[in-house]
């Protein structure tokens, strides 16, 4: 009982500080809708498309997926910003187990990537995507599934690192290859024999490619059967939720 | 029961031991106070009683118990107020005590009114909602002792609480300490390397230094070890003076020091009217009188050889160098 407290506060406590930074709030606005407006337009003017869809609501899901990615990896930071600030000393000496602490920091930048990647997709409408209530229904426990696991990715890369200036270097190294290797902006089964092993092995593959069989809706054919594009991405949630709380449990 | 003790508590850091089987054993109530240069190894010692720390060798019994053996129970009956920053300034000062309340598992009937309480105690009753950024250093020292005190610990860690800090805001924080331990049921464990912090505040004073306790006492009686109190007189008849005070026979040693006239007795505050009363009995007219009590500075010197660096605390590095910068 008292760690689900704990959790609740820790979680409370990472929405609090994400909803108070109102720059980066409207940052995390516009940037997807640079990629949708002017990426999108610019190049799926100059492609002729082999999906049937036209390329603005080809990479719509895509960019969902890239907001859930880059949304919890720049949030992992915050367990440095934290350790460098002094905060996470008053968490670590508090009764509270270590899983409790990691659980509630997953949660909160969970839930701050959710709130971000909903906005996104408020956004549909400005592409002519039709976003109903089934879709939205089906697709935020999709979203949260996708974000979990990315967000033990941040966390974990955060556990072992001081400084907030290698943490964005090794942000950077993550993010783009698993971003641009998702199938986000181009279909991946062109692509030469060893970068589609790559692709493969990209957690984000999965996530993007239900994301676009959920809310495009028919429209579009997905690569993978939908069941097992959602064991792989749950198999790697569990994964990840082990593998960030043991690398957080190791630091003193 | 003792509200600390510690048994052959060690620590090493490969092949540095930052401490060395320390047995100490601090009774319940008043301040005890760990007095020692920078990297003597107080702050690890604190850390270890914190369970922030696992003790190589050794264990100690914090409010009876175990350090490595029941740490949750340890952590449940301490409050701590570290020496660096540890309050998150995006949040408001009550949101930072909720927290607190919610991790420690305060009763939820009880949460706000404890808040309110210590808010009351370091008299931030009225900032309370304010974001924790427009606080001043002061102020965020005074939030961090309130919020050690949300879940009414047995033992409260006060370390290097002052440091950095202004002397009025000193002079606040230790105005609160006092406040607490006569309202509350509270032992406090003080780090400091500010001599004039221990010898106003502390019941007892261990020194230490290189990881060992080198002497345990109260401040009082590590001074009057030393020797006595010195009473320095400028007069217009020192020879006579000297012979006078002499032959009062109230004082260990008088000497001519110069032009002044050195008198060494065991307690100055007492002797000194006797001192002027013979200069006036004897129209020996004073030109000056000043008294010199040894300072635990001189105890330090004593039992280490070394003077107690003065100022500066620890080297920060990263965000909470910067961020001290900015506050002081």
């Amino acid at each position: 009982m008292s760690e689900l407290r704990g959790i609740y506060t820790l979680w409370l406590r990472e929405i609090k500080r994400y909803l108070r930074e109102r720059t980066r709030l409207a940052s995390s606005f516009f940037q997807p809708l640079l990629w949708l407006v002017i990426f999108g337009s610019g190049l799926g003017l100059s492609i002729r498309s082999s999906t049937g869809l036209n390329y603005q609501e080809y990479i719509f899901p895509g960019i969902i997926g890239q907001t859930l990615l880059f949304t919890s990896m720049f949030m992992g930071i915050s367990l440095i910003w934290d350790r460098q600030f002094g905060f996470l000393k008053e968490i670590l000496v508090a009764p509270i187990s270590r899983i409790s602490i990691f659980v509630g920091k997953m949660l909160g930048v969970s839930t701050d990537s959710m709130i971000q990647g909903m906005i996104v997709l408020m956004l549909g409408f400005l592409i002519g995507v039709k976003i109903t209530l089934p879709i939205v229904i089906k697709v935020i426990p999709l979203m949260l599934l996708v974000t979990l696991g990315m967000a033990c990715i941040g966390l974990t890369l955060a556990s072992f690192m001081d400084s907030l200036e290698s943490y964005g270097t090794i942000m950077t190294f993550v993010n783009m290859p698993m971003f641009f290797l998702s199938g986000a902006l181009f279909p991946v089964n062109n692509l030469p024999a060893w970068l589609q092993w790559v692709v493969y092995v990209n957690p984000l593959t999965y996530g993007v490619d239900a994301l676009r069989a959920v809310i495009l809706d028919g429209a579009y054919v997905s690569s993978f059967p939908l069941y097992m594009d959602l064991t792989i991405i749950i198999a790697f949630d569990v994964f990840m939720i082990l593998a960030g709380t043991y690398s957080f449990s190791l630091r003193k | 029961m003792n509200a600390i003790e510690t048994i052959d508590l060690t620590k090493k850091f490969g092949s540095l031991t930052a401490v060395d089987r320390v047995n100490i054993k601090v009774e319940q109530g008043g301040i005890f106070g760990l007095l020692g240069p920078n990297g003597a190894g107080k702050s690890t010692i604190i850390s270890m009683l914190c369970t922030i720390l696992k003790p190589t060798s050794g264990t100690a019994l914090v409010n009876g118990y175990d350090i490595v053996k029941f740490p949750s129970q340890v952590r449940k009956s301490i409050g701590i107020v570290f020496q660096d920053p540890s309050v998150d300034d995006r949040l408001t000062g009550k949101e930072n005590l909720e927290m607190h309340a919610d991790l420690y598992g305060v009763p939820a009937s009880e949460k706000r009114s404890q808040i309110d309480k210590v808010l009351e105690l370091v008299e931030l009753s009225d900032r309370g909602n304010d974001l924790v950024r427009n606080y001043s250093s002061g102020m965020r020292r005074r939030l961090e002792i309130a919020r050690s005190l949300v879940h009414t610990p047995k033992v409260l860690f006060l370390d290097e609480p002052t440091i950095g800090l202004d002397p009025q805001s000193r002079d606040h924080i230790w105005s609160y300490i006092r406040e607490l331990l006569k309202t509350e049921d509270v032992t406090i464990i003080l780090t400091t390397h500010y001599m004039e912090e221990a010898d106003k505040l502390c019941k007892q004073v261990a020194i230490v230094d290189r990881g060992q306790i080198v002497v345990l006492d109260t401040p009082e009686s590590l001074k009057e070890k030393l020797g006595g109190e010195t009473i320095t007189v400028k007069s217009q008849n020192n020879p006579l003076y000297v012979e006078k005070i002499k032959g009062a026979g109230i004082a260990k040693s008088v000497v001519i020091a110069g032009d002044e006239v050195k008198v060494t007795v065991d307690n100055a505050h007492t002797i000194l009217p006797s001192i002027v009363n013979i200069a006036a009995l004897n129209h020996i007219f004073i030109e000056s009188i000043s008294l010199q009590e040894p300072q635990l500075d001189d105890v330090f010197l004593h039992y280490t050889g070394r003077a107690l660096r003065e100022g500066g605390g620890k080297e920060l590095s990263g965000m909470g160098a910067i961020m001290r910068r900015q506050i002081r």
